[in-house]
C-alpha cells in the first residue's frame, strides 16, 4: 500500500490537471448563521451549475467540495487546510463572516490558493494589520468602511438623527470594525455617540446595557450584528419600551430575521448590497432563476455569492490558464464586469468598488429605501 | 436613582433564574459530594422541552411547565442510574470527570441534526408582554411572570425539605449516609430523588431562561451552568438559602458591571469573585464549618 501511495497521488494530481477544475466552498452552513451559509451555497452551486451546462470553463468541467464552519473561526482554518491539504484546491470561495474568512485568509495566502469571500466586508481579510496587502485574496462585496459611512450619512441626513447609541459584539471584527465606522462616520457629520457599548457573543441578557441607552433616549440604536443578535437585542428593547429606530448592516439580510425577531424589527433600516427590487435586467434575470430553482426570493449572501463564483470563474477565463498566479493577475485587472450587484472593478486592495443600497424592514418584508453610489 | 432601581430589577430577574439551577447543584452536592457539571445541559434540555411542548405541540403553558420537569426529573435520575451510581464508591475525581463527560454528551448529542440540531431557535413568548409602571420604575410582564415561578417553587421545595418525611431523609441522608442507612432510610432511592428535583427545578429555570432571554441552541447551558455553580459556592454549598442569595447576588453583581463598569467586565468579575470565595471563605456565606444541611 505504500508503496501504491505516490503512485495514486500522481494519479490524482493528473486527473485534476486535466479534466476537472476544482473549486472549494466553505460556509456556515449550520450554527447561528445558518441561513447565511445556506444562501451562499445554492447561489455557488448554481453558478457552477450554470457554467458546466455552457461547456464548463476552458473546456473543462468544475467541480466543487463544501465544508461547514459553522461560524466558527478555528473550524474556517481547520476546513480551509483540509480543503488545500486533502482535497487538493487551488481555489476557494469563502467563508461569509469576517471573523472566519481572516483566519481563513492567513491559511490560503502561504498556500498560494487564491479565495474569494463573497461576503466579508471587514478591511483586514485583504489586508494586513500593517497595511500590506495579502495579495491572493479578492471580495466581491464592498467594505465596512463605506458601509459605516453610508449608515451614518443616512442616520444623518435622511432621518435627521443627533443622538446615537452603538451596541457590538467585541469578539467579533464585524460588528466591531462596522460599530467604529458608523461611530466616526456619525460624530465627523455632526452627531453625537451617547452610548458606546460592547457585549460578546455568548451574552443573552441585555437589559442592563439597553437601560442604559433608555435613559440616553437616542434617535437611533444601531446595532451591526447578525440577525440572531439582532432579533434577540431589539426584542429586548421594544419590551423595555425603548423607541429609538434600528439602523444596522449587511447582516440583518435573513429570511429568519422577522421569524425572529417578529414585531420588534419593523421600521428597522440596513445598508445592503442589492435589492431584489432593482429593476435592472441583471437582478431580474437572476432573482426569477434562483425563485425557479429555490422557491424563495435570494438575499444579498446568495447573490454575492453567485457574483464571487462567476468573478473566480471569469478570471480563469481571461487568464486562459488554471495557475493560480496567472488567475491572479486577471482577477485584479477586472474592470467594470457586469454582476448582479452592480459594475464591479477590483481595486488595488483586492477590493469591489460598487454602491450599496438601504432597505427597511415593513409589514415583515424588505423595503428598497436608496441607493447609494460610492464618492 | 431610579436608573438603579432599574438595574437591580434587572439583575434580580437574571438572579432568580440562576436560583433555580444552582438549588441543582447544591442539592446534589449536599447529598452525594458530587459537583454535577451536566446540570447545566439539563438546564438546556428543559428549555428545548419547553420549546416544543409550546410552539409545536401547542400545549398551554400551566401544563408545559409539570411536563417539562416530569421529563428533566426522569433524565436525572436515569444519569445517575447509569453514570454516576456505578462510581459512588470510587475516587471524587472519577465521579468529577464522569460528570464532565455526561456534560458534553448531552452537548453534542443534543446539536446533533435529528435531535435538536445545531441552530439556534427563537424562544415562543406565551402571553403578551406588558409594561408596568410604577413611579420611574418600569416592570414587564416577563419579569413578573419570572418571579412568581421562581418564588412558589423557592416555597415549594423549603416544604418539602422542611415539612416532609422525604425531605427528613434528605437531610438525614446528607448528614450522615451511612447511619441513616442503619435507621432505615434507602439511600438509593434519597439520592435519585434529589437528582429528581435538581432536575426539575433546572428544567423550569430553562422555560424561563427562554421566555426572558428568547433564543435557545444547545451550548445555551455551558454559562449559565458555570454562574449558578458560582452562586451555589458563594453562599456556601450544600446549603440551599445560600443558593438562593448567592444566585441573587450574582446576577445583581452581573448586570451592575454591564451597567456601571462595562459588559466585557461582566464575567471577569463573576469568576474573579468564585476564586476569591475559595480563597478567604470557601465555605460561602452561609457556611460554618463541619455544618452540612441538604
Amino acid at each position: 500500500m505504500k508503496k501504491l501511495f505516490p503512485l495514486f497521488l500522481l494519479l490524482t494530481l493528473f486527473c485534476q490537471k486535466s479534466s476537472v477544475i476544482k473549486i472549494g466552498l466553505i460556509a456556515p452552513i449550520t450554527g447561528d448563521v445558518k441561513t447565511f451559509g445556506e444562501s451562499v451555497k445554492n447561489a455557488f452551486l448554481l453558478a457552477i451549475e450554470e457554467a458546466n451546462s455552457r461547456g464548463g470553463v476552458l473546456g473543462k468541467k468544475i467541480t466543487y467540495v463544501i465544508a461547514d464552519d459553522k461560524n466558527d473561526p478555528t473550524e474556517a482554518a481547520n476546513a480551509g487546510a483540509k480543503l488545500i491539504n486533502q482535497d487538493r484546491v487551488n481555489y476557494i470561495i469563502g467563508s461569509v463572516s469576517s471573523k472566519c474568512s481572516i483566519p481563513l485568509s492567513e491559511i490560503c495566502q502561504p498556500a498560494d490558493v487564491l479565495m474569494v469571500t463573497p461576503t466579508s466586508t471587514n478591511p483586514k481579510v485583504t489586508i494586513r494589520d500593517d497595511g500590506s496587502r495579502k495579495p491572493n485574496i479578492f471580495r466581491a462585496c464592498f467594505i465596512d468602511p463605506f458601509q459605516g459611512k453610508v449608515a451614518a450619512k443616512f442616520a444623518l441626513e435622511q432621518l435627521k438623527a443627533k443622538k446615537a447609541a452603538v451596541l457590538y459584539d467585541i469578539g467579533n471584527d464585524y460588528t466591531k470594525g462596522l460599530a467604529e465606522f458608523f461611530r466616526d462616520a456619525f460624530q465627523k457629520g455632526g452627531g453625537v455617540i451617547t452610548v458606546y457599548e460592547s457585549y460578546s457573543k455568548d451574552d443573552v441578557d441585555f437589559s442592563a446595557l439597553l437601560t442604559k441607552v433608555k435613559g440616553e433616549n437616542p434617535d437611533i440604536l444601531f446595532l451591526p450584528d447578525y440577525y440572531n443578535k439582532v432579533a434577540l437585542i431589539a426584542k429586548q428593547a421594544r419590551q423595555m419600551g425603548l423607541q429609538s429606530i434600528l439602523l444596522g448592516g449587511d447582516g440583518w439580510d435573513s429570511p429568519d430575521m422577522v421569524k425572529i425577531a417578529g414585531e420588534a424589527i419593523e421600521g428597522g433600516y440596513f445598508t445592503n448590497h442589492y435589492s431584489p427590487d432593482d429593476p435592472r435586467p441583471e437582478v431580474q434575470e437572476w432573482v426569477k432563476k434562483y425563485e425557479e430553482k429555490y422557491g424563495s426570493k435570494p438575499d444579498a449572501l446568495a447573490t454575492l455569492a453567485y457574483d464571487a463564483t462567476n468573478l473566480l470563474l471569469e478570471a480563469i477565463r481571461r487568464a486562459n490558464s488554471e495557475e493560480v498566479s496567472k488567475v491572479r493577475e486577471a482577477l485584479q485587472k477586472i474592470r467594470e464586469f457586469k454582476c448582479v450587484s452592480g459594475e464591479m472593478s477590483i481595486d488595488e486592495n483586492g477590493d469591489p468598488i460598487k454602491g450599496a443600497v438601504i432597505l427597511q424592514y415593513k409589514g415583515g418584508k424588505q423595503v428598497f429605501v436608496a441607493m447609494v453610489k460610492p464618492d | 436613582m431610579s436608573y438603579l432601581c432599574q438595574q437591580l430589577i434587572n439583575g434580580l430577574q437574571l438572579g432568580s433564574v440562576y436560583a433555580l439551577i444552582a438549588l441543582g447543584y447544591t442539592m446534589v452536592y449536599g447529598i452525594v459530594r458530587l459537583i454535577n457539571f451536566a446540570h447545566g445541559d439539563i438546564f438546556m434540555i428543559g428549555a428545548y422541552v419547553g420549546y416544543f411542548a409550546l410552539n409545536v405541540y401547542k400545549i398551554p403553558l400551566p401544563f408545559v411547565f409539570p411536563l417539562a420537569m416530569a421529563i428533566c426529573a426522569l433524565l436525572g435520575m436515569t444519569i445517575e442510574k447509569l453514570a454516576y451510581k456505578p462510581l459512588r464508591n470510587a475516587p471524587r475525581i472519577n465521579l468529577l470527570i464522569t460528570a464532565m463527560g455526561v456534560s458534553l454528551f448531552l452537548e453534542y448529542f443534543s446539536s446533533l441534526k435529528f435531535i435538536f440540531g445545531p441552530n439556534f431557535l427563537a424562544y415562543p413568548r406565551p402571553f403578551r408582554v406588558t409594561n408596568i409602571c410604577l413611579g420611574g420604575l418600569m416592570i414587564n410582564s416577563v419579569t413578573i411572570f419570572v418571579f412568581l415561578i421562581v418564588f412558589s417553587l423557592l416555597l415549594l421545595l423549603e416544604i418539602i425539605v422542611y415539612r416532609t418525611k422525604i425531605g427528613m431523609a434528605m437531610r438525614a441522608v446528607s448528614y450522615d449516609k451511612e447511619t441513616s442507612a442503619l435507621m432505615g432510610i434507602n439511600v438509593d432511592n434519597i439520592i435519585s430523588f434529589t437528582f429528581g428535583l435538581g432536575s426539575a427545578l433546572a428544567a423550569v429555570g430553562g422555560i424561563l431562561y427562554g421566555i426572558a432571554y428568547p433564543q435557545i441552541h444547545p451550548f445555551m447551558g455551558i454559562m449559565p451552568g458555570l454562574k449558578a455553580f458560582v452562586a451555589a459556592v458563594l453562599g456556601g454549598i450544600g446549603i440551599i438559602k445560600g443558593a438562593v442569595v448567592g444566585a441573587l447576588i450574582m446576577g445583581v453583581l452581573e448586570v451592575l458591571t454591564s451597567a456601571y463598569l462595562s459588559s466585557t467586565w461582566r464575567d471577569a468579575i463573576a469568576f474573579s469573585l468564585l476564586i476569591l470565595f475559595l480563597i478567604f471563605k470557601p465555605t460561602g456565606i452561609f457556611g460554618k464549618e463541619e455544618m452540612e444541611k441538604v
